[in-house]
């Protein structure tokens, strides 16, 4: 027989409060897991989603240049003191302290061509980092497999009547069209892309490149700070972030995530008045019971223990349970606010089930400790004389 | 000097003029090993008076000492210690916690002790064995009769082997029959040497102790030896001194 024992038997005996403080904490428990878990798989949703945005970052040579373009109308621009990136510098990218957020890395270099009698725009690109860069192409035919294979934007390919397996001359260099790009209606559907040496050395720009795109994963990454730390280690590039998209989701997660912790706090409010409240009840139906644990030689200090053991035991049985059915409710919410596209499954995570153990037993205790208080307080003899 | 010796013991509740007098400067001196009853009519103070030998109500002035101890002089922690190693409370109503078996019962004061569990258990079989229920120490409380409870109740109060057992009212709610039973296991617990203070309203359950105390307004208004309890008896048989007769 110890305090342990006291308390279990009293749990076994006293059924309905013990159920009563146990919904108190499991509910509490539950939905801030539930929320907390259904935050994070909406994050790890929306940036999945941002990576098929593509580039979030652009990084065009420095230059005094007064642009004169509007609504992607160019009326021409003045431009002195060009520089260029150079290629080697652009490594440098992955050496950021946020390099870990960086997804793809594109140079890219761009001149003007002439073929089959129309000029165009030629793109010299690193079509690995394309697919990411870019994850809306869709190819008519292949991409390039060879160092000098292109392929046609849809324009470019309608207006001078390419298809997949014809070949270009530019320059005097023959060029077989692996492919022809769907229409992405951006200005990629009036390019040709070439690999970037093939390209580099067409336009005489070896070892030069025009702009970099850059996809960051956006996982809170903090673009601002990416772009500064890329404008320290690229000082000859312009480095510009393409925020507003980013923003937007990440403003609405965020949003949300306030609401969601804002509710959580006002559950466990109520979960630990429902603990406070249950437990003040059960030391009152108790006060004969203290009052003889008193009488026997029992110290403040004991009662205290019954009391917060008592509290302990139920809070850790609440907290595995919350935490559970937190996933759970997470795992059957989580379609309904991804719109069906939930990104995998809810993974069961040990930090997270930890902590909602060890928060639930605190709270159990915190919320309980009133009332072990004046149960330990109680004069021994005004509790007997209930007797 | 007594081993129990309270001195000009007052208790009073409330303020001013709605100041009550509990107990009202009760001298009490008990030798080890004596049988006490205190009797009284219902708030004449005995149960304040016993709750005060408890350690459990301190008193509003006088003094209380146990073995020469100022028990009220002790911390809350050292009055509990003193409780846990000195005092056996036997209530009315027996209050055993209805969600263990009489064996648990029985070890609840063990609980606060350092003790192997066996040799708990094997402690509290012991103190049912001493009180003539070896055999029920796993059944719950409510599946045995009222007089095996106090007997329970008993075995509980006697379980830390303290040398005082307080009793108040143990036979209340007892038939006379086991209240004669409850009686003379009190009395064979004083004759191993423990000393017993009991609250009784009972003329007949008082004879069982050697010395009678009578309060009224929480004053003393009589006190002397009870000539019909088995001790004196014995004492008159053997030559003791005879002091005021009371009944």
């Amino acid at each position: 027989m110890t305090l342990k024992n006291i308390v279990i038997n009293n749990l076994r005996r006293r059924k309905a409060r013990a159920i009563f403080v146990l919904a108190g904490l499991f509910i509490g428990v539950s939905t801030v897991v539930g929320l907390i878990s259904l935050v994070q798989e909406m994050k790890k949703d929306i940036n999945h989603k941002l990576e098929m945005y593509g580039a979030n970052i652009l990084i065009v040579p420095k230059t005094e240049n007064l642009s004169l373009t509007y609504g992607g109308m160019s009326l021409g621009g003045f431009s002195f003191d060009m520089q260029e990136i150079r290629q080697e510098e652009v490594a440098r990218i992955k050496t950021i302290k946020n390099a870990a957020n960086v997804a793809a890395v594109g140079p890219m270099v761009l001149g003007p061509i002439t073929v089959g009698g129309h000029r165009i725009l030629l793109a010299g690109v690193d079509f690995t980092a394309a697919q990411i860069l870019r994850p809306w192409w869709s190819v008519k035919g292949k991409m390039p497999a060879r160092e000098d294979g292109v392929i046609i934007g849809s324009d470019a390919a309608r207006v001078i009547g390419l298809k997949p397996g014809d070949k270009v001359i530019v320059r005097g260099r023959v060029l077989p069209v692996t492919g022809v790009l769907e229409d992405t209606g951006s200005q990629d559907d009036g390019l040709i892309f070439a690999p970037l040496p093939v390209a580099q050395s067409i336009l005489g720009k070896q070892g030069r490149i025009s702009m970099v795109e850059v996809a960051a994963l956006c996982s809170g990454c903090p673009i601002p700070e990416m772009v500064k730390q890329i404008s320290a280690v690229l000082p000859s590039g312009n480095v510009m972030a393409i925020q507003q998209v980013v923003k937007g989701r990440m403003e609405t997660i965020s949003h949300f995530q306030k609401f969601s912790y804002g509710v959580s706090a006002l559950v466990l409010l109520v979960g630990c008045l429902m603990v406070l409240v249950t437990m003040m009840g059960s030391v009152r139906e108790r006060t004969v019971e203290i009052g003889i644990f008193r009488a026997m030689g029992y110290r403040k200090s004991h009662v205290l223990r019954i009391i917060l053991l008592e509290a302990a035991l139920v809070a850790a049985v609440a907290g595995i349970a919350g935490y559970f059915a937190g996933v759970g409710a997470t795992r059957l919410l989580l379609p309904l606010f991804t719109q069906g596209q939930g990104h995998g499954a809810v993974s069961l995570d040990p930090i997270m089930a930890v902590t909602a153990f060890l928060a639930s037993i605190m709270l159990g205790i915190a919320a309980s400790l009133y009332p072990a208080l004046m149960a330990s307080r109680l004069d021994p003899n005004e509790a007997l004389r209930a007797l | 000097m007594s081993y129990i010796d309270a001195k000009n013991l007052f208790k009073e509740y409330g303020i001013g003029a709605a100041t009550v007098t509990a107990v009202g400067g009760v001298n009490l001196r008990v030798n080890a090993g004596e049988f006490v009853a205190v009797m009284g009519e219902s708030g004449s103070g005995k149960s304040t008076l016993l709750s005060m030998l408890g350690g459990l109500n301190a008193p509003t002035s006088g003094s209380f000492r146990v073995d020469g101890v100022d028990v009220y002089a002790l911390t809350s922690d050292g009055r509990a210690d003193f409780r846990k190693k000195s005092i056996g409370f036997v209530f009315q109503n027996f209050h055993l916690l209805p969600y263990l078996t009489l064996a648990e019962n029985v070890m609840l004061p063990l609980a606060i002790v350092k003790m192997g569990r066996k040799q708990k258990l094997a402690t509290a079989i012991d103190a049912l064995a001493r009180v003539g229920l070896p055999d029920k120490a796993h059944r719950l409380p409510n599946q045995i009769s009222g007089g095996e409870q106090e007997r329970v109740a008993i075995a509980r109060a006697i379980v830390n082997h303290p040398p005082i057992i307080l009793a108040d009212e143990p036979t209340g709610n007892l038939d006379t029959h086991t209240g004669s039973e409850i009686m003379k296991l009190f009395t064979a617990l004083n004759h191993e040497g423990i000393t017993v203070i009991m609250v009784t309203h009972s003329n007949e359950y008082a004879h069982y102790a050697r010395r009678l105390i009578r309060l009224s307004d929480g004053r003393v208004v009589d006190e002397g030896t009870n000539l019909q309890s088995p001790q004196s008896r014995k004492r008159r048989r053997t030559g003791g001194k005879k002091k005021k007769r009371l009944t």
